[in-house]
């Protein structure tokens, strides 16, 4: 490191970074406005609400349909595998090629930013919804069939709700992945909590960079537990008074052979 | 009975990407309130048969028909509504208590609460289940308790015809034979049209009306009552797979009632010493039984009458066993092959001497 490089970029064990972070989020200038942290927070929010909404409106119905009917099932392993090769980072300046900056749209809704989120909440939500479905025990649907349930019963009656908590699994990983990821759209112009970490990157204030990298880190965790919290919600009892065992989000290569 | 409430005609069955089929060519007949057993060897085609009258499985070719209605003409959630199905895993959701399991179809058929309630609280007493497993969940109940739930849902609106694929099979032997004798006890009442699918000869000796035997291919081999294939096994492959104790299997199915049974020597306690000794001497027995007014006090021998001028000066030893009307035929062999005797000696309730059973007489029923 040569001394310019050390004057730019601090090392955060120093002694006065710590206090310097504390002032920041001490400052009520960084409170207020559409450049404050409850703005930039909305945006964070409302950016990766839409874009896990979206892919779960996408993806729900096709993991449903996939898993009930057991046709294409190839599609659950290509989506997912795509999903695992392609960077989010390149994904993200890619939609911007085609779809341009879209600076005319309000900073938490970019349609590049918002493209690329999306794309991105997909593969976790579709695989879980999938798997989720047709783990169903195929003996507790046959009997169903049997005793006269039609298909639309079986899948609202019984797989929905017992894959319930594999789907809710799905959709906390993809909302994590977002939270996480959405910070990129500062880079293409939007905003969001990045917009801190990018701005600090710009004026050399390390102090706000940490603090909105902290922040974003918050947020994730946030989402990771209140989620978890639902998916424990929506888990259908299998004894009184206790809920059945909330699975872990499992990403899955393929179906089983 | 005589009025057929299922019948197969030419059914095959081939499923897609395999060689041979499944269900060759099957015509098969079951009467009204009558118990068909299938049975056979694995993969035989028992499932698939099974399957293919509630149209889980949809028949390649030939007809089947429903109380005269073919089942391709009606809608399959319909057909379904009005046969009640049984498989050997059973299937219950394990997100719905026991209860809602069993309420399935009637709350599907739009039944009010209170209906719903009083059914669910009549099926777990004639299944004699606790109503304290009502509000459990299936993960917490036995083996032997999710069989009875199964059944229980499956009779839940009451349908007349039921299907059972290896029902009991999935518990162990002791709880099984409750189970067997249970669902007997109910059909009884009931008087369903079932067909019962099993591997097991034994459970369809146990539980049929008729047994039809399959071989590979759904191929029938013979359809009649257990009596009837033990008996007269229509060819190798039945005789074969009857197995072993062919005789003492019919035996388990023919009742004391229904043959006759020898009187024996009897004498009353007012009798000459004299004339039970002679009895005891011709009738080849060694003893005598001694019945006062028809009851059976007992049974003595000379060296029980030395020195005794009347019957009644000696005490009577009371037999180790006896059998009763209602008991099979093994059940009196049994009785006289372990009793001191070599009979098995036929009472009535209250004692009520009936005769005598010897093994000469249970191994003509054997033969005939
Ligand atoms: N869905 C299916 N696809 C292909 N073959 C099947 C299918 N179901 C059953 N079979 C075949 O059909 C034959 C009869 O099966 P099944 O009726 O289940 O026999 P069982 O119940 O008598 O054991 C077996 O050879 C089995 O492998
Ligand atoms: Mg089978």
């Amino acid at each position: 490191m040569g001394p310019e490089d050390s004057e730019r970029h601090r090392d955060m064990s120093e002694p006065g970074f710590f206090s310097e972070v504390v002032e920041w989020f001490a400052d009520p200038l960084h409170w207020e406005g559409s450049f404050g942290v409850p703005s930039r927070l909305v945006e964070h929010l409302i950016m990766s609400g839409v874009s896990v909404l979206a892919a779960s409106i996408l993806a729900l119905p096709v993991g449903m349909y996939i898993g009930h009917s057991r046709r294409l099932e190839t599609l659950v392993v290509s989506v997912a595998n795509l999903g695992r090769a392609i960077p989010s980072f390149g994904l993200i300046f890619l939609a911007v090629l085609v779809m341009g900056l879209g600076l005319d749209f309000p900073a938490s809704l970019r349609p590049a930013a918002l493209f690329a989120l999306t794309l991105l909440a997909i593969p976790p939500i579709l695989t879980n919804t999938y798997v989720g479905i047709q783990g169903v025990d195929p003996d507790t649907l046959e009997a169903a069939r049997g005793m006269g349930l039609t298909e639309g019963q079986v899948l609202r009656g019984l797989e929905l709700p017992l894959a319930a908590p594999l789907i809710m699994g799905g959709i906390r990983t993809a909302a994590v992945q977002v939270v996480a990821t959405a910070t990129l759209a500062a880079v293409i112009g939007g905003g969001g909590l990045g917009r801190f970490i990018l701005d600090g990157f710009a004026t050399g204030d390390d102090a706000q960079i940490f603090a909105g990298a902290l922040l974003v880190a918050l947020l994730a965790v946030l989402t990771e537990v209140s989620l978890g919290l639902l998916q424990r919600a929506v888990s259908p009892r299998t004894s009184p008074g206790r809920r059945r065992e909330v699975p872990e989000p499992t990403p899955v290569a393929g179906p089983a052979a | 009975m005589g009025d057929t409430m299922i019948s197969l005609r030419h059914v095959a069955k081939r499923f897609p990407g395999t060689r041979t089929p499944a269900v060759r060519d099957l015509s098969l007949d079951v009467d009204r309130g009558e118990t068909v057993v299938l049975v056979g060897p694995s993969g035989c085609g028992k499932t698939t048969t099974m399957k293919m009258i509630n149209r889980l499985i949809e028949p390649t070719s030939g007809t089947i028909e429903v109380d005269g209605t073919d089942v391709m003409a009606q809608d399959p959630v319909r057909l379904r509504r009005g046969m009640g199905y049984v498989i050997q895993s059973i299937g219950l959701m394990p997100h719905r208590t026991v209860a809602q399991n069993i309420a399935t179809v009637p709350r599907l058929e739009g039944w009010d609460d209170a209906r719903i309630d009083r059914r669910v609280r009549e099926l777990a007493a004639t299944l004699r289940l606790d109503e304290e497993l009502l509000d459990r969940y299936p993960a917490e109940l036995s083996g032997g308790q999710r069989q009875r739930v199964g059944v229980a849902r499956a009779l839940a609106v009451d349908p007349p015809v039921m299907l059972m694929d290896e029902p009991f099979a999935a518990v162990d032997p002791i709880v099984r034979a409750v189970l067997q004798d249970q669902f007997l006890d109910i059909q009884r009442r009931l008087r369903k049209t079932i067909v019962f699918v099993t591997h097991d000869i034994d459970e369809a000796i146990k539980m049929a009306d008729r047994i039809a035997i399959l071989n590979l291919g759904g191929v029938l081999e013979q359809h009649a009552p257990p009596e009837e294939i033990l008996r007269e096994p229509a060819n190798a492959f039945v005789e074969e797979f009857v197995g072993a104790e062919r005789g003492l299997k019919r035996l388990a199915l023919i009742k004391v009632s229904e043959i006759d049974v020898d009187e024996g020597p009897v004498v009353s306690p007012e009798d000459d010493a004299e004339k039970a000794r002679a009895l005891i001497r011709d009738g080849g027995f060694g003893w005598v039984s001694v019945l006062e007014d028809g009851e059976l006090l007992g049974w003595v021998d000379e060296a029980m009458l030395e020195g005794k001028a009347r019957v009644s000066d000696a005490t009577p030893r009371r037999f180790s066993a006896y059998v009763t009307a209602e008991d099979s035929l093994r059940q009196a062999l049994d009785s006289i092959v372990t009793s001191r005797t070599n009979v098995a000696v036929v009472v009535t309730e209250g004692q009520r001497y009936r005769g005598i059973l010897t093994l000469e007489r249970v191994s003509r029923e054997i033969v005939s």
